[in-house]
């Protein structure tokens, strides 16, 4: 495709072929888009998908449990059905306010395109040595979990023989198993809290099934080695994350990797100018997924690191209606949108504003975070002015699983009588009003 | 015999109860949905898991093509299987689905490609 000649102009220009500018396409195209565009850097769609070869993909959307390129494969299967262009190996450099794309490659140079919409779908970057600060020397062999999972599962090499993994997200652990798969030694995972950051699930079929130590409340002190790294110094931490005094060990490892969270990419979105949310690193969106720049739209993990894909696609496939109504002259660019704050023990809230006019065409989902992990049965509390407009329980939240609360249809007429909300997540034992 | 475990089955990880009577009779809690029941019983009599790995193409655009188990496969030949991978060199193009190792040490699980992967000097296109 990337042969062929293709035209300036377009409905929809979604920036990123991963999973949510695929859904958000795909989408677009359904809903009555004529031309959309997908602009990518790497040279095929899918984005991290295709180096997330594992199982646990696509249970929510395809009630099926699919390796990460299975799930990328239908969607990039049915974009390709839809007529959906696709520009690879190609950079997006700027956008401007009036919708122009400036795009580098080694083919055409400096090209620009233009859309009646825009979607924003970069995903998200991992956290690298830079921004935790591990103090030593600066050798080869330290890598952020996912370039190394890059180089294992799509370039087909092993960056190292004994590794040793800092951090228990997802990616850390699962990277954990498939080294120990590949045959190299993984000596041990080291959690600087005293919780698991990834998910449960991990800890028995990543870690546990191949007796890899997973060492909490620790973490890597000093990084040893003078070309090559040749040892970690791992010590314990006190719950301010203070390295205890004498608890220091050198591991030798020839190979360190961080797994140590991820951060929304949004260079483009801020040079533009969109408003941000600063706790999340993503722009502020409506439940239509609209940024406060008319036709700009954000999709996926620009708006905020999900920890599911299924959950990506589905919020993805919003964002791509609103830029294909927003090209067709249909969307609504007033809709009396209100804020919704993160209330009582509740960090992060997306949609950041809602339209509650939407509730006449879809229910609304709230997608949240709570503060602090509260293990016992939890309400979550829509409140606009003093009224309880929405509850939800759930057994139990914690800050490492999404919580979803739907805003029902039929809540539409209470939600005009306010002029914002905000969610609280109420422990039931403090008593239910 | 009682046991913790945590299943594995879906991103929920619930956290299961076992109690096993003097009859074998299982008794799980703890779990949200009736997988929880399946995964506790199929852990203690023969653990399976789903495995994904990569094996060797020649004239791909990528070096290796990522390939799984058609279906959890028993946790003592996991590693028998990895080896028996090792050895694998398929040819571009591959197509998701196409069975790479049939059979797997006689388990009856089956070991497929997880995407499409073009040739080397084929126009890609999605």
């Amino acid at each position: 495709m990337s042969e062929r000649f293709i035209a300036s102009d377009f409905d929809v220009v979604v920036i990123g072929a991963g999973p949510a500018g695929l859904a958000a396409a795909i989408s677009a195209k359904e809903n009555g888009a004529g031309s959309v565009l997908v602009i990518d850097r790497e040279s095929e769609a899918g984005g991290i998908l295709q180096q997330c070869v594992h199982n646990g993909f696509g249970l929510d959307t395809f009630k099926e449990d699919l390796p990460g390129p299975s799930y990328a494969q239908r969607y990039i299967d049915r974009a390709a059905a839809a007529g959906v262009a696709f520009l690879f190996n190609t950079m997006v450099t700027a956008v401007s306010r009036d919708r122009r794309v400036l795009t580098s490659n080694d083919r055409d140079g400096v090209r620009e395109y233009r859309g009646k919409a825009i979607v924003f779908a970069m995903g998200c970057r991992e956290r690298s040595r830079a921004q935790i600060r591990v103090p030593g020397t600066r050798p080869a062999g330290v890598y952020t979990a996912g370039t190394a999972q890059r180089w294992v599962n799509i370039d087909g090499f092993l960056p190292g023989r004994r590794f040793v993994i800092l951090g228990s997200g997802d990616i850390g652990m699962i990277m954990a198993r498939r080294l120990t798969l590949e045959g190299a030694k993984v000596e041990c995972v080291v959690e600087i809290n005293s919780y698991l950051s990834g998910l449960s699930r991990n800890l028995v079929q990543c870690l546990q099934d191949y007796d890899i130590p997973l060492l909490l409340r620790h973490t890597v002190t000093k990084i040893i080695g003078n070309k090559r790294v040749e040892a970690v110094e791992i010590s314990a931490v006190d719950e301010r994350w203070k390295p205890v005094a004498g608890s220091e060990r050198a591991v030798p490892c020839d190979t360190l990797l961080l797994s140590v969270g991820l951060i929304p990419e949004n260079e483009l979105t801020r040079r533009v100018g969109i408003e941000m949310d600063p706790l999340i690193g993503g722009p502020v969106v409506d439940n239509r997924y609209a940024t406060n720049l008319p036709g700009f739209f954000g999709a996926g993990n620009v708006v905020q690191v999900y920890d599911l894909v299924d959950s990506v696609s589905s919020a993805a496939e919003i964002a791509g209606r609103s830029a294909a109504r927003y090209a067709a002259g249909t969307f609504a660019a007033d809709c009396g949108s209100m804020p919704v704050h993160p209330g009582k023990n509740v960090r992060q809230v997306v949609p950041q504003r809602i339209c509650p006019a939407s509730l006449a065409e879809d229910p609304i989902a709230l997608q949240l975070r709570v503060a602090k992990p509260l293990e016992g049965p939890v309400e979550f509390r829509v409140i606009g002015g003093d009224r309880i407009l929405v509850r939800k329980r759930f057994p139990y939240a914690r800050p490492g699983e999404m919580a979803t609360v739907m805003i029902p249809k039929a809540a539409g007429s209470a939600f005009r009588e306010t002029d914002e909300v905000r969610i609280d997540a109420v422990p039931l034992a403090e008593g239910i009003e | 015999m009682k046991r913790n475990m945590i299943c594995v089955t879906c991103p929920r990880g619930c956290r299961l109860q076992v109690v096993k009577d003097g009859h074998g009779k299982l008794t799980v809690s703890g779990n949200f949905c009736a997988r929880g029941v399946k995964y506790a019983q199929i852990e203690l009599s023969d653990p399976r898991r789903m495995i994904a790995s990569t094996v060797r193409v020649r004239n791909g655009i990528h070096a290796v093509v990522p390939v799984a188990t058609d279906q959890p496969i028993p946790k003592a030949l996991i590693l028998d299987a990895m080896a028996l991978l090792k050895r694998v060199v398929v040819d571009a193009p591959v197509r998701m689905g196409d069975v790479i190792l049939p059979d797997v040490l006689a388990s009856g699980v089956n070991i497929v490609a997880s995407r499409d992967l073009a040739g080397r000097d084929a126009a890609w296109s999605p």
